[in-house]
C-alpha cells in the first residue's frame, strides 16, 4: 500500500440479499484530505462507510485502511480511528461529560490523558454549558458537536462521518467545517458523506455515488472542468411553457426551473448549444435570452447521475 | 485481552444508566416485595375452608363431633346440613359444595369396626386440591377410628396435623427468592444489548477497541450486586413477617446467589446476542421463567414429576437452586453436602457465558 494513501480499496462489492448495495467500488483517498462521498438516499454512502471500517463484511473486494487489512485486521484499527454515525449514537440517558468519561475510558485512554482530552473536547467544540445536559433535550447542532467531539477524543489518524450535518442549521453546517479543516491540519484524514452540494464542493476529492456505483470522482474543481456537458441557461417570461419542450429533446440531459429562468444541460456533443436552444424556442413571439454558464456541483451531481441511469436503460 | 479500565467503564456506564431508569428500579425493589406478600398472604397453599355439605343420618352425639371436628381443623366449612343424599349429591354438581360428608345410620358401631369405614366422603374429583383435601380428611378418619375410643376427644389432635399458617410461608420464601431471581435478572441482561442495538448504540460501541469479555461480563457485574439487594430483601421480609429462619449459615445463602444469579444473567445475556428486538428478548425470558417455575419443584415436588419434565428441569438453573437454598435455609444443610449441585449451577454459568462472547461478533451483520 502507498503510504501516502489513508484508504486503498479495490472493487468493493457488497450485496444485500436483492440490492447491491455498492458495486465495485475503487478508492485512493490521500492521507490529511478531506473526502466527500456524495450521493442520494439509498446509494450505499452509510454501506462503503461500514465495510472500511469493518462494521460489514465486503461481499468481494479488498480494503487496506491506515496500512491495515479489512476486516481482518479490523481490531487494530480501531483505535486508530474515529465514527460519527449517520444517526446520533451516544447515550441519551447520560450526560455529555459521562458519555465523553465512557468513550474516552473505552478507548483506552489513561487516566490523565482522559481528563486532559475531555477539557479539551468541551472547550473546542463549545460544550462547557452543557456538561451536565443530556443529549435527549439538545439540540441537533449541540449533539452533532457532541458526537464529533467523542469521535475525536482518542486522537483518531483518520474520521469516518456519515451525514453529519442533516440536523443542522447552515450557520452550525459553516462553524462544523471550520473544525473539520481545523482537524486536517492537525493532520487528520476525514471522509465525510453528504447530500448538500455546498458541502461537497469543499471538499479536497469526492466521489459521486448512485445506486452503488462510482459514477464520477475527482477535486470539485476538476469535476465542474471536465464535467461532460453544457450549462445554458434561457430567460423568458414563458418559462413554463418552454420546460415540457426543451425536456423533451434527445440531446437535453435535464431542464430545471430556477427563480425565473430555466437552466439547461446540453450534451457536449452539440458544437453550439447556445445556438441549438435558442432555435428550439424559435416557436415562441417573445424574445429568448439564452447565455452559457458556468457549471455548479450540482450541474456535476445530475450528469453524472443521468449518465448512469442512460446507460443502465440501455 | 481484557482492560480492566475499559470493564470498569462498561460497568460504571450500567450503573448510571441504572440508576436513571426509575422502572427498572421500581422492578429491583419492586418485584420481591410484591411476591413476597403474595405467596406469603394471598396465595396459600394450604387447603383451607372448602365448601362442605352434611348429611347426618346417625344424629347422634358422635356424630356431632366429628363434623365440628372436621370444621376445626379448618380444612372444610360446613354450608348445609341437609336430609338426604339426593340432595348432597345436587349441591356438588351445581358447584354450591366441594365435598358431602355422609354419616350412616349404623355410624357409632362402625366405628368400633376397623374392617368398615365409619362414614363416606364424596367428592368433587374435578378440583385436585379438593382431591387432596379428602385424602386429609380419611386420613383424620383412620386416625381417629385407630384410637378405638370414640369419645375420648383425642379427634382434636387433627388440629395439630392441619396446622394452616405457618408451613406454607417457611416452605414457599427459599424458591420464592429464585422466581424472584430468574423473573427479574435474565430479563435486565437479555434486554441490555438489544437495547443498545435498537438505540444505535451499539454501532458506535462496536467501533472502539472494546472486546467481547469486557462488554459482556460489564454489564453482568454491576447486576450481581442488585441480586444481593433482592435476596437481603426477601430474607429480610420473610424473617420480619412470616418467622423464616434460615436454618444454615447466611454466608452460603449469599454463595449460592452469587453462582445462582451469575447463571441467570449469563443466559439472559445470551438470549441478548440472539434475540432482534427487546420484544423477542423478552418473551425469550418468558420461555425459561414459565418451566423455572412449574418444573423446578418449587411448585410441584418434583419426583412426582414424569421423566421428562424431570430432564427439562435439571437443565433449568432453577431447579438446581431450590435444591441448594432449600437445603441450606429450611435442612441446614452445609455447602460442602451440596456441592454437585453447586457445580452444575457454575458450568451452566460458564458455557452460557462463552456462548455469549462467541456469538457476540463487532460486526451488523
Ligand atoms: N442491512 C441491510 N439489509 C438490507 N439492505 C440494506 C441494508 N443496509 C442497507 N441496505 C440497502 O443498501 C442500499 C444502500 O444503503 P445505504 O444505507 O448504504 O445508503 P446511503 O447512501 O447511506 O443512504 P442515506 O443517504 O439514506 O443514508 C439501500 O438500498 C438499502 O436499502
Ligand atoms: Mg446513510
Amino acid at each position: 500500500m502507498n503510504p501516502e494513501l489513508a484508504i486503498e480499496c479495490h472493487q468493493l462489492t457488497r450485496k444485500f440479499a436483492d440490492v447491491t448495495a455498492v458495486n465495485g467500488l475503487d478508492l485512493h483517498i490521500p492521507k490529511q484530505t478531506i473526502y466527500g462521498f456524495l450521493g442520494p438516499n439509498g446509494s450505499g454512502k452509510s454501506t462503503a462507510i461500514r465495510m472500511l471500517c469493518g462494521l460489514l463484511l465486503p461481499t468481494s473486494g479488498e480494503v487496506n485502511v491506515l496500512g491495515h487489512q479489512v476486516p481482518q485486521q479490523a481490531e487494530q484499527l480501531k483505535k486508530h480511528i474515529g465514527y460519527m454515525t449517520q444517526a446520533f449514537s451516544l447515550y441519551s440517558d447520560l450526560t455529555v461529560k459521562e458519555n465523553l468519561r465512557f468513550m474516552a475510558q473505552v478507548y483506552g485512554l489513561s487516566g490523565k490523558t482522559q481528563n486532559r482530552r475531555i477539557d479539551e473536547a468541551l472547550s473546542v467544540y463549545h460544550l462547557q454549558g452543557l456538561q451536565n445536559r443530556f443529549p435527549s433535550n439538545m439540540s441537533g447542532g449541540e449533539r452533532q458537536r457532541l458526537a464529533l467531539a467523542t469521535a475525536t477524543l482518542h486522537d483518531p489518524k483518520l474520521l469516518f462521518l456519515d451525514e453529519p450535518t442533516s440536523a443542522v442549521d447552515p450557520q452550525s453546517r459553516r462553524d462544523f467545517w471550520e473544525s473539520l479543516f481545523d482537524l486536517v491540519a492537525e493532520g487528520v484524514t476525514i471522509l465525510v458523506s453528504t447530500h448538500y452540494m455546498d458541502e461537497a464542493e469543499r471538499c479536497h476529492d469526492l466521489a459521486i455515488l448512485d445506486h452503488g456505483v462510482k459514477v464520477a470522482d475527482g477535486s470539485p474543481s476538476d469535476l465542474m472542468a471536465s464535467m461532460e456537458a453544457w450549462v445554458v441557461q434561457v430567460e423568458d417570461s414563458d418559462v413554463l411553457k418552454l420546460k415540457p419542450h426543451l425536456a423533451s429533446l434527445p440531446d437535453v440531459i435535464s431542464v430545471s426551473h430556477i427563480g425565473l429562468h430555466l437552466r439547461i444541460l446540453v450534451n457536449k456533443s452539440i458544437a453550439q448549444p447556445v445556438a441549438y436552444i435558442q432555435q428550439q424556442t424559435g416557436f415562441l413571439d417573445t424574445d429568448v435570452q439564452v447565455r452559457e454558464v458556468a457549471p455548479s456541483m450540482e450541474d456535476v451531481f445530475v450528469v453524472a447521475t443521468q449518465k448512469r441511469k442512460q446507460e443502465h436503460d440501455r | 485481552m481484557m482492560s480492566l479500565r475499559r470493564l470498569f467503564a462498561v460497568m460504571r456506564k450500567e450503573v448510571w444508566q441504572l440508576k436513571r431508569d426509575r422502572l427498572t428500579v421500581g422492578m429491583i425493589l419492586g418485584i420481591p416485595i410484591m411476591q413476597v406478600l403474595l405467596f406469603g398472604y394471598a396465595i396459600n397453599t394450604d387447603i383451607r375452608h372448602i365448601p362442605a355439605a352434611v348429611v347426618d343420618y346417625a344424629n347422634t352425639q358422635l356424630s356431632h363431633n366429628l363434623v365440628t371436628d372436621m370444621e376445626a381443623s379448618q380444612v372444610v366449612r360446613i354450608y348445609a346440613r341437609v336430609g338426604e343424599e339426593k340432595e348432597l349429591e345436587d349441591r356438588l354438581r351445581t358447584g354450591e359444595v366441594s365435598i358431602g360428608i355422609v354419616i350412616p345410620e349404623d355410624f357409632e358401631r362402625r366405628i368400633q369396626d376397623d374392617s368398615r369405614a365409619a362414614a363416606q366422603l364424596l367428592v368433587d374429583g374435578s378440583d385436585p386440591i379438593v382431591l387432596g383435601a379428602a385424602q386429609q380428611l380419611t386420613a383424620m378418619q383412620q386416625h381417629q377410628s385407630s384410637q378405638k375410643s370414640a369419645s375420648s376427644g383425642k379427634l382434636f389432635e387433627v388440629r395439630n396435623y392441619y396446622n394452616p399458617e405457618r408451613r406454607s410461608a417457611v416452605n414457599t420464601l427459599p424458591g420464592l427468592i429464585g422466581v424472584i431471581l430468574t423473573m427479574t435478572m435474565v430479563i435486565f441482561t437479555a434486554i441490555s444489548l438489544v437495547r443498545e442495538r435498537e438505540r444505535g448504540n451499539l454501532e458506535l460501541l462496536i467501533n472502539t477497541p472494546i472486546t467481547s469479555n469486557e462488554l459482556m461480563i460489564g454489564k453482568i457485574l454491576p447486576y450481581i450486586l442488585i441480586g444481593f439487594i433482592q435476596v437481603s430483601l426477601v430474607l429480610f421480609l420473610g424473617f420480619m413477617i412470616f418467622d423464616v429462619p434460615i436454618q444454615g449459615l447466611v454466608v452460603d445463602v449469599y454463595i449460592i446467589t452469587l453462582v445462582f444469579v451469575s447463571a441467570n444473567l449469563s443466559l439472559g445475556i445470551l438470549f441478548s446476542t440472539l434475540a432482534k428486538s427487546q420484544f423477542q428478548a423478552l418473551q425469550m425470558a418468558i420461555f425459561v421463567m414459565l418451566p423455572s417455575i412449574l418444573l423446578s419443584g418449587f411448585m410441584f415436588p418434583f419426583n412426582a414429576m414424569p421423566t421428562l419434565a424431570q430432564w427439562i428441569a435439571e437443565i433449568l438453573p432453577m431447579t438446581h437452586f431450590v435444591r441448594l437454598i432449600r437445603g441450606v435455609m429450611l435442612r441446614g444443610a452445609g455447602l460442602g453436602e451440596l456441592l454437585p449441585e453447586l457445580l452444575v449451577l457454575m458450568a451452566f454459568t460458564f458455557i452460557t457465558l462463552v456462548l455469549a462472547i462467541k456469538r457476540f461478533h463487532k460486526r451488523l451483520d
